[in-house]
């Protein structure tokens, strides 16, 4: 047990170290989500027009890019890995008396900080974009990104454990969290849409995820934005609508099954 | 040391990758306080070894205990009583050696009433306490080198693993290094187990083990080692070297090389042989020498070839190749 512990604190620790002193990754982080928030927020705000009673293109999109954030940023955990094997670092992670589990608890731990963290600085653009930020909203938020980083994480750590180059693991990266980012409602409500995307959305984890972040900031402007429209995006499964909960316990059934299979990976490994 | 005991012991320990055999089937001990040489060519499974000896790669066969745990059910044991200079660095660059020293002190667990004190002492050791807060990618390879031999020693280890520790250094620092590996072993009871291509520094060790193509070919102390080639190298130039070499074979009895113009051949005593010698020689001689054994003798015994003939530079291989 406390092998795990130390183990967990110690990798937690250097990963935050080694990012608040790595200054091209803090500002490459917010380059990408940055560019989809004004790039399609000023490109398609005035050719959609209000998606919902008082909710337009920007502030519908808004809360995806802040999902957006966190979830590259926690992907980042797996990149960390392939990158310490690659230079050496995690031989001397390896050899140390730490538990492997507790090493991928670490990552995912201190992961997670980065990842909330970032969402964070995002949330300084809300008043550009016309949302509103409340105390409550604010502390809503920590653990829905919390359920969010984790799975993510996860996933990046299982693909880091067959990686043996960034390249390699890049790439693999675009493969997969490109369409599951398309396809999350981050850009679009999927109510709207042709049934086929609607299916593929609804069985693509993260919509939930998104969904949850999107409601969180949308209930928290209820004032500006007429009563139903929080749930105009809803996600309908089944006849029933997702609340947060019901969004956040998707995420969290997910978060186990990747944490799992990312500690049993990395204690395969040689 | 014979009678010493047993740190580390090796039965039958193999590592196959697919089909090849990197390490076959080696079984040997090191004993308490050693200083261990492990010698091979390039590709021989010496950091094969060290790695399965350290946790990181578990062996296809065989099996070996380090400190008296064994390396696969024992790990966590094992971990804790070693530390390890590997071949390739595993500095992390990004951060100052302070906090690379920190994060391995954190990560072994050393209590903080000795973590400051044991850093500030090791820094000095290897002479980088005024590089302290740089950042490691500013460093030197040598500084690279000394840094991690001072964080494989922070948690206080019985067993230090060397895999080239002096790769890279300058003679000045490889003379330091050795002279902190003989200080630590005395005031730590430290057990060395290494790996170097530089046969001189081979002869500071207590014991020699010779792996090659997998397989240990010889172990025993340098002297020892050299004792079994047969006595003093001698050399020399002869105006007429065929006279030369019919006069070694038949009055001497001697089986002689010849080698361009020098003629080579082994005698047990060289230093009481040589007076004697060119008293009665008759052919004219050029020139005369006798050195004692050394290990490069001995290694190009063992393996074939000298360990020098995969370093040589391309200018050399490019000489090798002209007539002459
Ligand atoms: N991970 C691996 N996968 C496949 N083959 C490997 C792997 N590691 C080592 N080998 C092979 O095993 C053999 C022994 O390698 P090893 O690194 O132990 O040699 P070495 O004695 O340390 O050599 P050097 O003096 O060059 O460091 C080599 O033929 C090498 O190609
Ligand atoms: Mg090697």
């Amino acid at each position: 047990m406390e092998a795990v512990s130390r183990a967990t604190w110690v990798i937690a620790y250097r990963d935050l170290l080694r990012f608040v002193q790595d200054r091209p990754r803090l500002i490459g982080s917010f380059a990408m989500p940055l560019l989809f928030l004004i790039i399609f927020g000023a490109g398609f705000n005035r050719v959609i027009g209000a998606l919902a009673p008082g909710v337009d293109f920007i502030q519908f999109m808004y809360p995806g890019i802040v999902a957006m954030t966190v979830l590259m940023s926690s992907l980042m955990s797996g990149l960390s890995i392939v990158w310490d094997r690659e230079f050496g670092f995690l031989r001397e992670v390896l050899v140390a008396p730490l538990s492997r589990t507790g090493i991928v608890l670490g990552k995912v731990a201190g992961n997670a900080v980065i990842a909330i963290g970032q969402g964070f600085v995002m949330l300084a653009l809300a008043p550009i974009v016309g949302v509103q930020l409340d105390f409550i909203l604010v502390l809503k938020l920590i653990p829905l990104l919390l359920i969010v980083s984790i799975p993510l994480s996860g996933l990046g750590i299982l693909m880091a454990s067959r990686m043996r180059s960034q390249q390699g693991f890049q790439m693999l990266m675009q493969i997969i969290i490109t369409p599951l980012l398309f396809l999350s409602g981050m850009f679009f409500p999927i109510n709207n849409v042709p049934v086929w995307l609607e299916v593929v959305s609804k069985f693509n984890p993260l919509t939930y995820g998104v969904d949850a972040i999107r409601q969180v900031f949308l209930s928290g402007n209820a004032s500006s934005i007429s009563v139903d429209s929080s749930y105009a995006f809803g996600i309908t499964v089944f006849g029933h609508t997702m609340g947060i909960i019901e969004d956040a316990i998707v995420m969290a059934v997910l978060g186990i099954i990747l944490l799992s299979l990312a500690i049993w990976a990395f204690g395969r490994q040689e | 040391m014979e009678n010493g005991t047993k740190i580390i012991e090796i039965h039958d320990l193999t590592r196959k990758f697919k089909q090849l055999t990197a390490v076959d089937s080696i079984s040997f001990d090191v004993y308490k306080g050693e200083i261990f040489g492990f010698l091979g060519p390039n590709g021989a499974g010496k950091t094969t070894t060290i790695n399965m000896l350290c946790t990181l790669l578990a062996p296809t066969d065989g099996k070996a205990t380090v400190n008296g745990y064994d390396i696969l059910k024992q790990r966590r044991q094992v971990q804790r009583v070693i530390g390890l200079v590997f071949q390739d660095p595993t500095l992390d660059d990004y951060l100052s050696a302070e906090q690379n020293l920190r994060f391995h002190a954190y990560a072994y667990g050393v209590p903080r009433s000795v973590r400051e004190e044991r850093m500030k002492q090791l820094l000095e050791l290897v002479g980088l306490s005024d590089r302290l807060k740089s950042k490691v990618s500013t460093y030197s390879g040598g500084m690279k080198r000394r840094l991690e031999i001072a964080r494989g020693l922070l948690h206080h280890p019985q067993i230090l693993f060397l895999d080239e520790p002096t790769l890279g250094l300058d003679p000045q620092t490889r003379f330091h290094v050795w002279e902190y590996i003989h200080a630590l072993r005395k005031e730590e009871e430290l057990t060395i187990f290494m790996t170097t291509h530089y046969m001189d520094e081979a002869e500071n060790c207590d014991r020699i083990a010779v792996i090659d193509q997998g397989k240990i070919v010889a172990l025993d102390t340098p002297d020892n080692l050299k004792g079994s080639l047969g006595g003093d190298v001698v050399m020399l130039e002869a105006e007429e070297p065929e006279n030369a070499i019919h006069e070694l074979e038949e009055k001497y009895n001697l089986s002689p090389h010849i080698q361009g113009k020098t003629i080579t051949f082994n005698v047990p005593h060289g230093e009481t042989f040589l007076p004697k010698f060119l008293r009665n020689f008759q052919s004219k001689l050029v020139s005369v020498s006798v050195h004692r054994p050394t290990l490069d003798d001995v290694f190009l015994k063992l393996t074939g070839h000298a360990i020098r003939d995969q370093e040589a530079g391309a200018w050399e291989q490019f000489r090798r190749m002209m007539p002459h």
